[in-house]
């Protein structure tokens, strides 16, 4: 085969070429492109090919760049241990190289992993409806603001965040809200959770939603949820709940604390720290289903065959009536409904889906109940260590938290964090006097050592 | 042709591999072991619990139950479906790269470094000047794509309230126009398949913001009208943008920055073969030419000055951002090294066997292909027969079908990208495939697929009786 500065992945001979261009009718292969000269592209973009060899070299050593830091990095993209299984599962082609589900039939392995992540979510958010995902949890919150409009009956514009809310996920929510002409206003915290009275105060004919985390940015758990859902529920407004897949786990059930959305962060299980890659949570009530962003797989049944048409093989002569599986409701879809679609959104987050389906699989309840008591556990181990030093004060909320807890330092943050950085930890600077510091099963090891830095910077 | 798929039907029961939940649930009592009070948590988890061994099974039966691009063709118009280099994997594997996105640039300049590469081929690819990483798909990349010329408009104190599409562009294009708050003027395709110049003069004005234009289309005809249709659009005083789905069949032959596009999307997965995973994730970079830099999400990533490695800076007139972090960085890294090995050869003859080899597949079978010059792909009609049902027995054959019954203004269509991943006797089966099917009986038609895991499925009741979930079943 001659592959000479061709790509090594078209399988074509030099005779093969030869024949189909002959059975075209054509000379060479440039004849088939249409482009006129006046836009045609004659240059080079200079990238030379190398072999994978080289590639991975490169890479590795463009990687090697990143300084080898233990993190204790949270505020949204969180990293537990992933055990093996979930790769090797994972990995396997016909999941990692198949399209969407278009032909069903075809498809059953896919659409039956993606349909009991849905149940894993139904489960966890007592809601009865969950997407097979959506890219993040800010897009994730960005597409309920975006239900809230289409599905709340008054003319109201304000979607109400906290105002403790990670500036990011704030900015994708505003970029979803400046299409529906939905307004982003905040209400105040209270030592680290919603000042409901405050939020109360706020609400009124004009709120479409109302949006509250638990655990927040800083790690607190929310102690008046049912609360801020009465306040929502007062003023027909939504309430949207931001949670996270571990710490669902063993929170109360968004179901029962009056939760009509859940959005939120998954990649916590199935995805390793991945530079902010995740998957978006989508979950809500049963009487927004047709206004659910992104891809619903359902389960349905084979039809019967029409008499002795079949001719036998899998199926089987008789099959009918064998529960399968396909994509459904697919008229709320961009690809059906165009500009009408409850969503632009196409391609999603499935593969990452899988992976969190297949790590929750391997956990079960009592371990994903562990995993999650631990993030309570260490992180207040954590913050009583840092406590006891001097120049610091942890927790700043006097709240519960999960993985998270902010930290009050009397020196300048941002030089503290820069000095912890020299030691080989990475921190969060978020304020003039305050750090943010994440725990989990991957860095609760070198607590020690953390605490040690810490004394040493302080 | 035959082809077997498994299917682990289980005798006497109305079930193929159980669902997890049907192998065996476990109640946790939540309060008994937990370090919060009793008002903050749940009573109980009701969740499946298979052993490690019962969880590889249970994962690879459902794998064999799912069609692949490394099962066999996968000709999926507009979809892009490429064989996905296994090396690719493994270079976004490392450990090195797996950082925290709120990192400093000064420890993480790795990272840093590859995204600016990514982003420097991107725009030499392109014809771009700037580029962001940011968009995780496609339709993401569409939407801060229409954000940005939104943000440019009106920085320029030009309100504008209308994006003009081709009736026959991709539904995401009509969807993220709504959703960046837009009214769609839907332009009618011309009978040779092309813009109609005199209905784009038509549909352009004051208040055209954008026309968003696949090129080749989604019939696979260039627009040989590009110069003209951009200086319609920019004499009206919008902007050209430039859906990247198609992308693939320009390599090196045309980039949309010379033909005067402003501002366009990559789709990662169809032009750079990152793997689809059933659904996602993709990557759909922006890039854009210099006037709607700018306006580019937030942060951007560049080279500092000399010596001094690299860094993040914020975009004088930023629309925010359009993901919670950086986007989905492992797709991006994958496109890298996919590139990287390729490279300006590579490119070139990825995009001249995609072209061959949809010539040469729709020169071998029997269904009418209405319009041409197509270039990777192209839409046969299934004349009078149901394009659904002929694409059902495909799957009998052990091919993938085509895109079906779209783009509309092709009857019965049977959208046909077979990639430059297929040989010649690759592609003669899969001609035989559609020639078998679209010669079919009726009555064979209407009962296929009878060799797939699943027979034919009842979309219909799946949509009027919606169970979504493992609960919903409870009872049945």
């Amino acid at each position: 085969m001659s592959w000479a500065n061709g790509t090594p992945y078209a399988p074509h001979t030099d005779d093969e070429t030869a024949a189909m261009l002959a059975a075209i009718g054509v000379d060479d292969e440039e004849a088939l492109f249409d482009i006129p000269e006046s836009v045609a592209f004659d240059g080079d973009f200079g990238i030379d090919a190398r072999t994978e060899r080289e590639i991975r070299d490169e890479c590795a050593r463009v990687f090697a760049r990143n300084d080898d830091l233990t993190e204790f990095l949270g505020r949204g993209h969180y990293g537990h241990y992933v055990p093996s299984v979930v790769d090797h599962l994972a990995d396997r082609a016909e999941f990692l190289t198949s399209y969407t589900q278009y032909q069903p039939e075809v498809s059953q392995g896919f659409l039956q992993a993606l349909f009991e992540y849905q149940s894993m979510l139904v489960e966890l958010t007592g809601l009865d409806v969950a997407n097979c995902s959506m890219y993040d949890a800010a897009t994730a919150l960005g597409e309920a603001a975006t239900l809230a409009d289409r599905v709340r009956s008054t003319s109201g514009d304000t979607v109400l965040v906290p105002e403790q809310l990670r500036e990011g996920k704030r900015a994708v929510l505003e970029n979803y809200c400046d299409g529906a002409d939905l307004t982003v206003e905040t209400y105040p915290m209270a030592d680290g959770t919603a000042d409901v009275d405050a939020l109360a105060d706020r609400a009124g004919d004009d709120v479409v939603m109302v949006y509250a985390e638990s655990p927040t940015v800083r790690g607190c758990l929310e102690e008046r949820l049912a609360a801020i859902g009465e306040v929502a529920d007062e003023t027909d407004a939504l309430f949207a709940l931001g949670s996270d897949v571990v710490a669902l786990s063993v929170l109360e059930s968004p179901e029962a604390v009056g939760a009509d959305v859940v959005v939120g962060e998954a990649g916590a299980l199935g995805l390793p720290t991945s530079y902010g890659m995740g998957l978006g949570i989508f979950a809500c009530r049963d009487d927004f289903l047709r206004q659910v962003p992104g891809r619903l797989v359902g389960a349905s049944e084979e039809r019967a065959p029409p008499e002795g048409a079949r001719d036998g093989g899998a199926g089987g002569a008789d099959a009918g009536g064998t529960r399968a599986y396909t994509l459904t409701l697919q008229t709320r879809e961009q690809h059906i409904r165009k500009e009408r679609a409850t969503s632009n959104i196409c391609t999603n987050q499935a593969w990452v889906a899988l992976r969190a389906a297949i790590h929750a699989a391997t956990l079960g309840p009592d371990g994903l109940v562990d995993l999650a008591n631990d993030c309570v556990r260490e992180a207040a181990a954590l913050a009583d260590r840092i406590d006891e030093l001097s120049g610091a004060a942890a927790p700043v909320h006097d709240r519960h938290h999960f993985r998270e807890f902010a930290v009050r330092v009397d020196q300048p943050a941002a030089p503290v964090a820069e000095d912890l950085e020299k030691e080989g930890f990475a921190v969060h600077a978020i304020g003039e006097h305050l750090l943010q510091v994440c725990v989990t099963d991957l860095n609760a090891g070198k607590t020690d050592e953390l605490v040690a830095a810490f004394e040493e910077v302080l | 042709m035959i082809h077997d798929q498994a299917n682990y039907e289980r005798e006497g029961e109305d079930v193929r591999e159980p669902l997890l939940s049907e192998k065996g649930q476990e109640t946790v009592d939540v309060r008994e072991d937990s370090p919060l009070p009793d008002d903050l948590t749940r009573e109980e988890l009701t969740l499946p619990n298979p052993s490690e061994p019962e969880t590889a099974r249970h994962y690879t039966r459902l794998s064999q139950m799912n069609w692949a691009i490394d099962s066999g063709p996968y000709p999926l118009g507009s979809c892009t479906m490429k064989y996905n280099p296994k090396f690719t994997e493994d270079v976004a594997a490392d450990p090195n790269a797996a950082i925290h996105p709120d990192r400093s640039a000064r420890s993480a300049q790795g990272n840093l470094e590859l995204q600016c590469r990514l982003q420097e081929v991107l725009a030499d690819i392109g014809g771009m000047d700037a580029v962001t990483l940011q968009p995780p798909a496609g339709a993401a990349g569409e939407l801060t794509g229409i954000l940005v010329a939104k943000a440019y408009h009106e920085h320029h104190g030009n309100d504008r309230s209308e994006v003009v599409i081709p009736a026959s562009a991709h539904g995401t294009n009509f969807a993220t126009a709504a959703t960046a708050g837009y009214d769609v003027v839907e332009l009618p395709s011309g009978e040779d398949g092309r813009v109609d110049l005199e209905a784009l003069e038509a549909a352009v004005g004051d208040e055209t913001a954008a026309l968003m234009l696949t090129n080749p289309n989604t019939v696979g005809l260039f627009e040989r009208d590009i110069s003209e249709i951009a200086d319609i659009v920019h004499d009206a005083g919008g902007l050209l943008y430039y859906d990247g789905a198609n992308l693939n069949a320009l390599l090196g032959r045309g980039r949309p920055g010379d033909m005067g596009f402003d501002v366009m999307h990559y789709n990662v997965h169809k032009t750079f073969a990152t793997p689809h995973g059933g659904g996602g994730p993709g990557a759909g970079p922006v890039g854009v030419v210099d006037e709607l830099a700018p306006f580019l999400p937030t942060p951007r990533v560049r080279e500092a000055a000399e010596g001094s490695g690299y860094e993040r800076f914020e975009p004088d007139h930023t629309i925010g951002k359009v993901h919670g972090f950086a986007g989905n960085w492992l797709v991006l890294v994958k496109a890298y090294a996919y590139i990287a090995r390729l490279g300006d050869g590579g490119l070139s003859d990825a995009a001249a066997k995609a072209v061959l080899n949809a010539n040469y597949l729709a020169e071998r079978i029997d269904l009418d292909v209405p319009h041409g010059p197509f270039h990777h792909e192209f839409a046969a009609t299934a004349g009078d027969r149901d394009a659904a049902d002929v694409a059902k027995r495909m799957l009998d054959f052990g091919v993938h079908p085509p895109t079906t019954k779209w783009p509309e203004m092709v009857p019965e269509a049977m959208l046909t990208e077979p990639t430059e991943i297929e040989g010649q006797s690759s592609l003669d089966d899969l001609a035989e495939a559609f020639n078998l099917a679209y010669a079919d009986t009726d009555e064979a038609l209407d009962a296929a697929p009878n060799r797939t895991a699943a027979g034919r499925i009842d979309q219909v009741g799946a949509a009027r009786n919606p169970r979504l979930s493992w609960q919903a079943l409870d009872g049945e």
